[in-house]
């Protein structure tokens, strides 16, 4: 199969408005990766699962992921050819923003695969695909409001201390539990005030 | 339109043709349910005991899976990946293991490879039997079968447990190779288990397979055709019945698969049925394997020397690795930034995503075949909602 | 109910009711023999959340074998059902429908929080949709650790609780739940909030345990 810099430059050659770069992966698994614009990517994908030299009828792997350094959320697409059977090659989506432009084109029309997948980034990240045939949320119920895979996620603070804290539980307790009262200082009073506790 | 096999109109409600109907039911199975195999639930329209629209939904066993292991280290999301798919554990650990050597470009030991093979293909021979019994279980088949299953399964938990300590949660493999060795004894029994399977599955057979209750519940009924199984993703033994060859262990030929002789049973009519034989021919053929894997197994460490448990943090970077699960292609996206903690986990369900098709399926059979069609697709919920 | 039922009558030993036992004559008190009935028929819900369900199926099938404890009778309908094993992570998005169908099962009824997951969330503790112990919306009578626990825990998890049914009084201020008219057999439903579970525990049945941060040099 073709190197990823040798798909793009055969993409740009048949999508010569489209903007496409090659994200490079610099670790030992070396799979390259194409970051497409999100408007031409629908008919980009119906080209990579029809072109007779790929044939990447097979999208395997939907994964949304949150970038607050880059200040966008993203989503990987892992496609393979089971006709042919090669892969993968990974496309990369990005939204404009992480709050309100948060819009992207839903793959599900190409690979219903995504169907699922989709609603879940949908679900725990807050991308809204367009043209999804069924977007709702997934996992969490529908009354929910956050996104609890977004890197800036605060749950709900309802668990108690831990005698043997590590890292995060021991900041969390921290916020929850008052300190032990130092002799001679008056007792600060149950730990009932936390959230969680209350009726 | 550009979908294959997607219809974008939403709803898949069939057109009533008759003149003599009532109005359509809703029927809510689950999230307590006996033959849904856990917490997942189906909302199915019903127009007489026909189904009309099947709606399922997920998220009742949804532990937080992808979030716990941002938060953990890249060994410490081991023993979760265990709680995946809680039946195969050994091949949960493997893919993960897979991903996370591909990731820091970790090579492992042939003995620890062999011994990856044998671990999983014992492993499918568990999966399936299991399938085998709750199949026939859902079919109204109560108890024998499944007797007959759990009995085997014992004997393979056993294996498990004298080598890694537990019956189901093993948490063995470790990046760079496995944690334990196997013991000549272990190995005698192992083999010992594997030269009886064969006797186990002509018995089964004998019992099930020719049932004629059997093939008049699962015939023709929740037929898959292969155009759209692949555009739906779907894998595993439910791909290889509709008579798609796309096996894992041929096509990335990870592990020392190469090396070994096997066929890929592949189905016709890709309906309950050939769902039901493809899983017993596959133990038939992962036999051969195990028995091949005794003979060749190599001496020498289990561990590459250089592998690091302690501190591991792979360079920048991201990978995708999968293997053939009993379930279908099981797979885990890691990308790393250098710190101890993978920045996004990922795990790649087969299960959630062979039941993108089961509504597809299920279209216009009774409620009572729903139940095994969802039998034959082979769900387990910790992996659905992770 | 008089003293009569639910005690024995005065003076007659331990050695006497074995020698009684062997002449053919068997003296029990109504109490006893009910206790006795029940305990030795307890129907558990066929109910399987996670992992631990397969080790719940795994106690029923032909090696274990949790029909020598007169439990083998898994019953789909929680009407029929005495005993509620939790088996599992209970979600929150799980949780009401657990607590739904322990309100629609019969007293007297008991419940098994089965696996680290059911007792405190155990290793899925953290995560944001893991409801941390099921005893914070229903009260729990045994509490098998384990994650999952083998099925020989879950066999002793249920001689436990036989023996604490073989204990309990009819009478008087230690009688269960359903024989006193003062305690509601009725537990609310958590509703779905916009962040959390609406209210996040029964504050009629569980507490959050008072504890004391200990700063690090702290004595």
């Amino acid at each position: 199969m073709e190197t990823t810099d040798q798909l793009r430059d055969r993409l740009l050659a048949r999508f010569p408005g489209a903007e496409i770069s090659v994200v490079t992966n610099p670790g030992p698994a070396a799979q390259h990766s194409l970051l497409l614009s999100p408007s031409p990517a629908r008919d980009i994908a119906v080209f990579l699962r029809d072109d007779p030299a790929l044939r990447l009828d097979y999208c395997s792997n939907v994964t949304g992921i949150d970038w607050p350094t880059l200040g966008c959320l993203e989503v990987v697409y892992h496609l393979y050819s089971m006709a042919l059977k090669h892969g993968p090659v990974i496309l990369r989506l990005r939204t404009t923003n992480r709050t309100d432009a948060v819009t992207l084109p839903s793959l599900t029309p190409v690979w219903r695969a995504c169907e699922f997948q989709e609603r879940e980034v949908f679900d725990l990240y807050g991308i809204v695909f367009t043209e999804h045939p069924d977007l709702r949320r997934i996992l969490m119920w529908d009354e929910f409001k956050d996104h609890p895979m977004r890197k800036d996620y605060v749950e709900p603070d309802d668990y108690e201390w831990e005698p043997t804290p590590h890292g995060g539980v021991l900041e969390k307790a921290k916020r929850h539990y008052p300190a032990a009262p130092v002799a001679g200082v008056a007792d600060p009073g149950p730990a009932s005030a936390s959230p969680a506790t209350k009726p | 339109m550009i979908a294959s096999g997607l219809q974008t109109t939403g709803a898949h409600v069939r057109e009533v043709h008759d003149d003599f109907h009532g109005d359509l039911l809703e029927v809510s199975m689950g999230p307590h349910h006996p033959s849904t195999h856990g917490v997942f639930r189906m909302q199915v329209t019903l127009d007489g005991e026909t189904i009309v629209k099947l709606k399922p939904v997920f998220g009742y066993l949804h532990r937080n899976h992808e979030k716990l292991g941002e938060n953990t280290s890249y060994l410490g999301s081991m023993p979760y990946t265990d709680r995946l798919d809680y039946l195969n554990s050994m091949t949960n650990n493997w893919a993960y293991a897979l991903a996370v050597e591909k990731l820091a470009g970790q090579p492992v030991p042939e003995r620890a490879e062999y011994l990856r093979i044998i671990l999983a293909e014992l492993t499918r021979l568990l999966n399936h039997t299991c399938l085998a019994g709750f199949l026939l279980q859902d079919s109204g088949a109560s108890g024998t079968p499944l007797m007959y299953a759990f009995r085997e399964r014992e004997k393979i938990l056993d294996l498990f447990e004298s080598l890694s300590g537990s019956r189901m949660m093993c948490n063995f493999q470790r990046f760079g190779g496995c944690r334990t060795d196997a013991s000549p004894e272990w190995l005698a029994a192992a083999k010992k288990l594997t030269d009886g399977y064969g006797a186990f599955l002509d018995e089964y057979e004998r019992l099930i397979t020719g049932n004629e209750i059997l093939m008049a519940r699962t015939q023709g009924v929740g037929v898959l055709k292969p155009d759209l199984a692949i555009s739906a993703g779907i894998t595993g033994p439910m791909l290889r019945a509709t008579g798609v060859d796309y096996d894992l262990r041929k096509v990335d030929a990870y592990g020392f698969y190469s090396r070994f002789a096997f066929r890929v049973p592949l189905g016709d009519h890709g309906d309950t049925y050939d769902r039901y034989m493809i899983r017993v021919l596959e133990m038939r053929e992962s036999i051969e394997i195990l028995q091949q894997a005794f003979r060749d197994l190599p001496a020498g460490p289990i561990m590459d020397p250089k592998a690091k448990l302690r501190g591991f943090r792979p360079k920048t970077g991201e990978a995708y690795g999968r293997i053939e699960g009993p379930k279908g292609e099981i797979g885990f996206y890691l990308i790393s930034d250098g710190t101890p903690n993978p920045y996004r986990y990922r795990v790649r369900p087969p299960s959630l995503i062979n039941l993108t098709v089961l509504e597809d399926l299920c279209l216009g059979h009774t409620v009572a075949d729903a139940v095994i069609i969802l039998g034959s697709i082979d769900i387990v919920l910790g992996e659905v909602d992770r | 109910m008089s003293d009569f039922a639910t005690t024995l009558p005065t003076g007659i030993t331990e050695p006497d009711r074995d020698e009684l036992r062997r002449q053919g004559i068997l003296l029990t008190s109504l109490e006893e023999f009910y206790n006795w009935g029940r305990s030795n028929s307890v129907w558990p819900l066929q109910f399987g959340l996670a992992c631990c369900a397969i080790e719940m199926i795994a106690a029923s099938m032909a090696r274990f074998d949790i029909a020598r404890f007169g439990s083998e009778v898994f019953r789909p309908s929680p009407r029929q059902a005495d005993l509620l094993i939790v088996s599992g992570t209970v979600t929150k998005k799980m949780a009401p429908q657990v607590v739904r169908l322990w309100n629609q099962m019969p007293e007297p009824k008991y419940c098994i929080a089965m696996g680290a997951c059911a007792i405190s969330g155990g290793p899925f503790k953290q995560g944001y949709n893991v409801l941390k112990g099921i005893d914070r919306f229903i009260p729990v009578d045994i509490y098998i650790p384990g994650c999952p626990p083998r099925p020989e825990a879950l066999l002793h998890g249920l001689m436990t609780l036989q023996e604490k049914i073989r204990g309990q009084k009819l009478t008087g201020p230690d009688a269960p739940r359903h024989l006193r008219a003062d305690t509601t057999c009725d537990y609310p439903v958590p509703e779905f909030g916009e962040h959390d579970l609406e209210p996040p525990a029964n504050s009629a049945v569980w507490q959050a345990p008072t504890m004391m941060r200990k700063e690090k040099g702290q004595a």
